[in-house]
């Protein structure tokens, strides 16, 4: 369960007030060492983005978001589970407090609507779906932890099309990896790191899943384990 | 789970009837969308083979299959082959010819559904069979009891009625005490099976010590046409004996659910104002069985024994 008052980002979040960070520079506040030690990292990991960096990616975003519409009381975030769901409900924070727009979240499970159903192997776990009002005339900001082959979007664009029918629909993603395998565009991007596709990305909190302050690592799966 | 047969309440460990239940609850959510559709099972088929008349089930099968986005196809006895005589194996084979990817099968015959499993490549999902079983009924009991207690686990259930010729019985025994709930029958002495106890029941012969202190108690339909049989007292004696009403129902817990298979003989086994009103949950139990059927489909459909496009 996702506790929207456990996923504060920051414990000190004055000191990061308007930390703009360009979405170009590589070296944004990504790869800095976890502010505490450790206990014995996987040595196949790499932090691509800390807390700091997934803040003020986040923070960046909402301003980004807050320009390109003019009319911030029609957004709707709808977070893709399970990354994309504590981001959306961040971001939403992050419009709260700067341009002071309620704006509505929603959660929306993909997992229906993949074009992967084999006829092999398992069917893969349902996830929730939450869409607390209509999606009809709203701009809807679909959030998702990591983009890459653009299915997933892909899949949630079908899915919102049964709730209705947005004015527009954005995608933000926290991390762009590349591998590209339909024409999809992501409109706010908070890092772009290229990848290999034997690499896995990972956005997480402290405790392994999605509680307290959120990192995106790298994984080599493969290697020597 | 894909390609496997869901013949019985036997075949499921307690974990997947977890997942099956889960998968449920979101399968639900789509119900209660404007747009009752999702395009999983797009360009799969799904067989409806009815033997023996049945309206819920089998609609509700439908519904399910179609709310997936499989094509559905019912057979009834009346108006096929299977009413001129044709052997239901070589029923079966005709279909394996057509190559579904999952076939819901309803006889009067204990048996049948694990027959044709036999003989199909594709999965079979037993929607009753004759007395012995059947596991989607069971499964949308589970999904109901949890939805209204949050638990399973430590419940107490009483199932009254003609435990012996029960299929909804012998399925909710099965599921019940796997996912770990105290499980009560109660029925005339010649409606409870002999050694029924060796299931790990335990069997009453009063409906009111068997539902004393129940938090759940599963009403059976009384079948009109086995009424008459030697076995049977008259329908007023076993209304006043095992009929449920207000009155005894005090003897459960003060936030008992009463549930019912459908459809419901009012006055004989339920009392009119149980059928319809709190703490009966028989409609949810009707609205529960599409969603639990979505899940049943999502998680069984498909042909991965090297069987595809024949």
């Amino acid at each position: 369960m996702f506790r929207p008052d456990r996923l504060l980002l920051s414990p000190s979040r004055e000191a990061d007030k308007g930390g703009f960070v360009n979405p170009r520079d590589p070296a944004g506040g990504s790869t800095a060492a976890p502010p505490t030690p450790e206990p014995a990292r996987d040595p196949r990991e790499r932090i691509v983005l800390d807390p700091t960096g997934v803040r003020r990616a986040l923070v960046r975003m909402a301003h980004e978001i807050l320009e390109r519409n003019e009319d911030p009381s029609a957004l709707y975030l709808v977070g893709i589970p399970n990354g994309g769901v504590p981001l959306a409900r961040e971001i939403a924070r992050r419009l709260r407090e700067i341009a002071g727009v309620d704006v509505t979240v929603g959660i929306l499970d993909t997992t229906l609507y993949r074009d992967d159903h084999g006829v092999t192997g398992e069917r893969p776990a349902l996830r929730t779906t939450e869409m607390p009002s209509a999606v009809d005339d709203r701009v809807v900001v679909l959030v998702d932890d990591v983009a890459s082959t653009g299915r997933t979007i892909r899949a949630a664009m079908d899915a919102l099309m049964d709730f209705g029918r947005p004015r527009a629909v954005q995608v933000v993603a926290l991390v762009d990896r590349g591998h590209r395998e339909l024409p999809i565009k992501i409109d706010y991007v908070g890092k772009n790191i290229p990848t290999e596709t034997s690499e896995e990305v990972i956005l997480r909190g402290r405790d392994g899943g999605l509680e307290g302050p959120l990192e995106v690592v790298v994984h080599s799966r493969g290697g020597s384990a | 789970m894909i390609g496997r047969d869901l013949l019985s309440m036997d075949d499921l460990e307690r974990a997947e009837i977890e997942r099956v239940l889960d998968t449920a609850v979101h399968m639900q959510e789509v119900g209660l969308r404007e747009v009752k559709k999702v395009p999983t099972l797009r360009g799969r088929t799904i067989v409806n083979l009815f033997f023996e008349p049945s309206t819920r089930t089998r609609t509700s099968f439908e519904i399910a299959g179609k709310r997936l986005s499989a094509d559905v196809i019912n057979f009834s006895s009346q108006g096929s082959s299977l009413s001129k005589a044709e052997s239901i194996l070589d029923t079966a084979k005709t279909l394996d010819a057509m190559a579904p990817d999952a076939v819901v099968v309803r006889h009067g015959v204990a048996g049948v559904p694990r027959r044709i499993a036999d003989v199909l490549r594709s999965p079979v999902i037993n929607a009753g069979d004759g007395a012995h079983e059947h596991p989607t009924q069971a499964l949308l009991d589970l999904f109901t009891v949890r939805q209204e207690k949050g638990r399973i686990d430590g419940l107490t259930v009483a199932i009254v009625g003609d435990i012996a010729h029960s299929r909804v019985a012998r399925s909710n025994i099965t599921g019940f005490l796997k996912m770990g709930a105290e499980v009560r029958v109660a029925g005339p002495p010649t409606m409870l099976p002999p050694a029924v106890e060796t299931l790990g029941v335990k069997a009453m012969t009063r409906l009111e010590e068997a539902i004393e202190g129940a938090d759940v108690v599963m009403m059976l339909r009384i079948q009109r046409e086995r009424m008459g049989a030697p076995v049977f007292p008259s329908v007023r004696e076993y209304a006043a004996r095992y009929g449920l009403d207000r009155e005894k129902l005090r003897y459960a817990k003060d936030d008992v659910i009463v549930m019912h298979p459908g459809p419901v003989n009012r006055g004989v086994e339920l009392a009119p104002e149980l059928a319809d009103q709190a703490p009966s949950v028989i409609l949810n139990q009707v609205r529960n069985g599409v969603a639990v059927r979505m899940a049943v489909l999502y998680l069984f459909a498909g042909r991965p024994r090297g069987a595809e496009g024949d």
